[in-house]
């Protein structure tokens, strides 16, 4: 640490809980050879591969749009790592959510045994907007509604993983997981190889599996395709990058057709049954029959094609009631209620502001609470007290007051915080992290890490990335030991040394041993005689 | 195959080769501009714009340097090095889940040069050099990583077309306003024809014999009957089982009627009439694009949405 050049001096945790050193300047296990990899480097050294790191983002088009324009997705240099027993606490934890997200939703649109047994407030789902009386009584293939969740974690200042929020709408962010894997494997492959990380390819072979299980009944090879706003969206790179690792078709809306109530894509070959679509389209814009009738980036007649159950759409239409910010406050009891179980993961504490008591105290003490709209996505519309100015917080009172419905409040937390490579060496930034969690059914399969989230601005705590956030490949460990265990059964091994190996064959005028040479000294004897000779040649 | 996505391969294909074939058709122009004594460059100029399908003011008076700003740099411009290789860039984007990894970076790594090249509009050589060698790899990578499938049968029969129609364009520079346009070893040369043609004629370059390779020959894969050829063939894949026994389909047709006129007419006969035939070539191609688009790549009716149709 005494030599100035490495890229960790002058890094020091502030409030938050720093992932990598504690309080003491100590560096935490799982960090351990991370750490020292990274002393052995100079700060020169380490910007340079960040800079090939962005630059093979550039050449690949892992990129999203800005404003309009380009930019290589920004992903730093320095992993994040969660240890083993902590990944034993949040993959079990995100599977028991998505479990309770399920019985919720089923419930939702069936009977709404959660209302009578008073558990959840009838006007709360009522008033949700993404509550859709168009999907009520619709009966999934196989009960599936949450094919792909996100949900998004936090880790407050004691170091304690809390649930910030569910997404089970749309999430994104995977592709980003799958390319930050494979480009820092190929920038750091001795740590890859010496730290047994888990491995997060098998992400799109699950899903695949998970869709063409929830195929409507009676459909054997399942035809599945990814529908995509457009070649616009900001995460087409996803869309495209999953149609890809699955191998199916990435279709737009225009390119679906529904006739007598089945779905079918046009093809150089004529018309194509789809039976599962994974649908990257917000439910609004689905079906312009049943939503918005402007809206051309989905097929008229999908969603009566879905009632008749002739094709799945994945994730189910309706579930956004589910990852309403307000339905997240009861989320804790309708885990005890379904499932009969204590959570696994806590929520942060929240206010609900349509309550009086609970308005009055966040009025008070706006000045140091995060206010959030229930439907927000994309870190819009957050107001963080401490940072907020005179003007913002009048106006947000008044916000609130007109519309408690619409708002939550939360404690600030501090967000645990990552050495992150700034332009001043690294740097703690604060950090999330969403895992992606697959449900085919039987089994929540939640993606070993998942994506981090990292705001690149000092003290700055909103992570989204069309607010400047960043992302960071998580690494959770416990992998190879895992394989060692798993070792395969001698028989089953093969046998390498006993095998005669097949000759590599070549031109013959090439191998014929020594040929060549005695071509040169052939010459060589010739011209040996005499210059006058050599010259008449 | 998606309709859309079938366009799209139809289009890179059409897009890199026309990049390959407009900077060898640039390189020869500069060349003729440079060593012919007698030529009107303006008139030239207008000439090549022309035979490119390119409009342009007709009382301008045309430098090198503009036709150049338009063929070579203009990335707004479809008949253009850099707009051709930015569209076939943006259309890879679009079929990005049915093209291999490879071919996705070597396009989008090109499109990402370019700016080295267009910025300056310097030493155009060296940038018809970087072209070629660009749209080599491209193909190179395609033809080693895509299976045989209707992928590559939409990505070569752009191909094919393309080169059908870009070498007539060439051929017609023969006889640009102006000058007295380029030698045949000089067209031989551009067409990477040259050795290929000694090695099969073993004789010097004679007129006739030259045109002959050029225009017909079975087995270069640069003359415009092989290039016809091929395209046909690749109908005929994509067709497939659906295929009418005795109709070949109207794209083929077209094709080839335009192969056939080659191939069956005394080369004199076409050598005295070159601007007139090598048209015919290029409103063939035109003829079979439209047809293929209009069998493949559009919906069998656009379906009109509006809420009160309900």
């Amino acid at each position: 640490m005494t030599d100035a050049a490495t890229p960790w001096s002058g890094y020091a945790p502030v409030a938050a809980w720093d992932e990598a050193m504690d309080v003491h300047g100590e560096v935490r296990e799982p960090y351990r050879r991370v750490y020292d990899e990274l002393e052995r480097m100079s700060r020169e050294d380490l910007t340079a591969r960040a800079e090939a790191l962005a630059s093979t983002y550039l050449a690949q088009g892992v990129t999203f749009d800005h404003a309009g324009e380009e930019r290589p997705f920004p992903l730093d240099i320095v992993p994040r790592v969660i240890g083993s027993d902590e990944w034993d606490i949040i993959s079990p934890g995100v599977a028991q959510r998505v479990r309770t997200l399920e019985a919720f939703l089923a419930d939702v649109y069936g009977s709404q045994r959660c209302v009578t047994d008073g558990v959840v407030p009838r006007k709360l789902i009522a008033t949700s907007q993404y509550f859709y009386r168009a999907v009520a009584g619709v009966e999934p293939a196989n009960g599936v509604r949450v094919h792909v969740s996100g949900i998004d974690l936090v880790r407050d200042s004691q170091g304690i993983w809390r649930v910030l929020e569910d997404n089970v709408r749309v999430p994104s962010g995977v592709s980003y997981v799958l390319s930050n894997r494979r480009a820092m494997s190929q920038m750091f492959p001795e740590l890859y190889g010496a730290m047994g990380i888990r491995p997060v390819l098998e992400y799109s072979r699950r899903l695949r599996a998970a869709l063409a299980k929830s195929a409507p009944e009676g459909v054997h090879d399942p035809t599945v395709v990814v529908l995509t706003p457009g070649v616009y969206n900001s995460a087409y790179y996803e869309h495209s990058l999953l149609a890809r690792t699955m191998g199916v078709e990435l279709v737009e809306g225009r390119d679906l057709e529904t006739v007598n109530g089945h779905v079918f894509m046009r093809t150089t070959a004529g018309r194509r049954r789809v039976d599962v679509i994974y649908r990257r389209v917000d439910d609004d814009f689905l079906d312009p029959v049943k939503f918005r009738p402007n809206s051309s980036l989905g097929a008229p007649g999908l969603i009566n094609a879905a009632r008749l159950g002739n094709v799945t759409i994945a994730n189910a239409v309706g579930n956004g009631v589910a990852d309403d910010k307000l339905i997240y406050t009861y989320m804790p009891d309708l885990t005890r209620y379904y499932l009969g179980e204590e959570p696994i993961l806590p929520n942060v504490d929240t206010w609900r502001l349509e309550e009086p008591e609970a308005r009055e105290e966040v009025l008070d003490r706006l000045e140091e609470l995060v206010v959030k709209p229930v439907d927000g996505a994309g870190g819009k519309g957050v107001l963080i007290g401490p940072n907020a100015s005179r003007a913002q917080l009048a106006e947000a009172r008044a916000t609130i007051q007109r519309d408690p419905r619409g708002w939550i409040a939360q404690p600030v937390i501090q967000l645990s915080t990552v050495p992150t490579l700034t332009e001043d060496g690294l740097e703690p930034r604060h950090v999330d992290l969403r895992p992606f969690a697959i449900n085919d059914g039987e089994e929540q399969w939640v993606l070993p890490g998942g994506l981090t989230r990292v705001a690149l601005e000092r003290g700055q705590l909103i992570v989204n990335s069309s607010q400047g956030g960043g992302s960071k490949d998580t690494w959770v460990l416990g992998g190879a030991r895992q394989w060692r265990r798993h070792r395969a059964p001698v028989e089953g091994r093969i046998e390498l040394s006993g095998m005669a190996s097949v000759p590599q064959s070549s031109h013959p005028e090439d191998v014929a041993a020594g040929q060549q040479q005695q071509q040169q000294q052939q010459q060589q004897h010739r011209q040996a005689p005499g210059a006058t000779e050599g010259t008449s040649c | 195959m998606l309709s859309r996505i079938a366009e799209s391969l139809f289009w890179i294909g059409r897009y890199v080769e026309r990049a390959d074939n407009t900077a060898r058709l640039l390189d020869v122009h500069l060349n003729v501009l440079l060593e012919d004594p007698w030529v009107d460059e303006p008139s030239a100029n207008a000439s090549l714009l022309n035979v490119m399908n390119v409009s342009f003011e007709p009382d301008a008076v045309l430098t090198q340097r503009d036709v150049l700003a338009t063929l070579a740099y203009d990335p707004e411009q479809l008949s253009s090095i850099a707009g051709s290789l930015m569209a076939a860039r943006e259309n890879a984007r679009r079929a990005r889940e049915v093209i291999s990894t490879e071919v996705w970076h070597s396009l989008n790594t090109t499109r990402m040069e370019l700016r080295r090249w267009t910025g300056g509009h310097r030493r155009p050589h060296e940038y018809f050099d970087w072209v070629r060698e660009r749209t080599a790899v491209t193909r190179g990578l395609a033809s080693a990583t895509t299976s045989r499938d209707d992928v590559w049968n939409f990505l070569e029969l752009g191909r094919s077309l393309e080169r059908a129609d870009m070498i007539a364009r060439l051929l017609m520079t023969r006889s640009l306003d102006g000058t007295t346009g380029p030698d045949w070893t000089t067209l031989l040369r551009t067409c990477s024809a040259h050795e290929a043609y000694l090695r099969t004629v073993r004789a010097l370059v004679v007129e006739e014999r030259a045109a002959e390779f050029i225009l017909i020959d079975r087995y270069f894969p640069r003359s415009i009957a092989y290039n016809l050829n091929m395209a046909e063939e690749f109908l005929t894949r994509i067709e497939g089982e659906e295929r009418n026994r005795t109709l070949a389909g109207r794209a083929q047709l077209a094709l080839g009627r335009a192969r056939t006129t080659l191939e069956y007419s005394p080369v004199r006969e076409v050598l005295d009439d070159l601007r007139n035939q090598m048209q015919a070539v290029q409103q063939a191609c035109a003829t079979a694009s439209d047809l293929i688009r209009d069998r493949y790549f559009l919906p069998d009716a656009t379906v009109a949405w509006n809420q009160e149709a309900l």
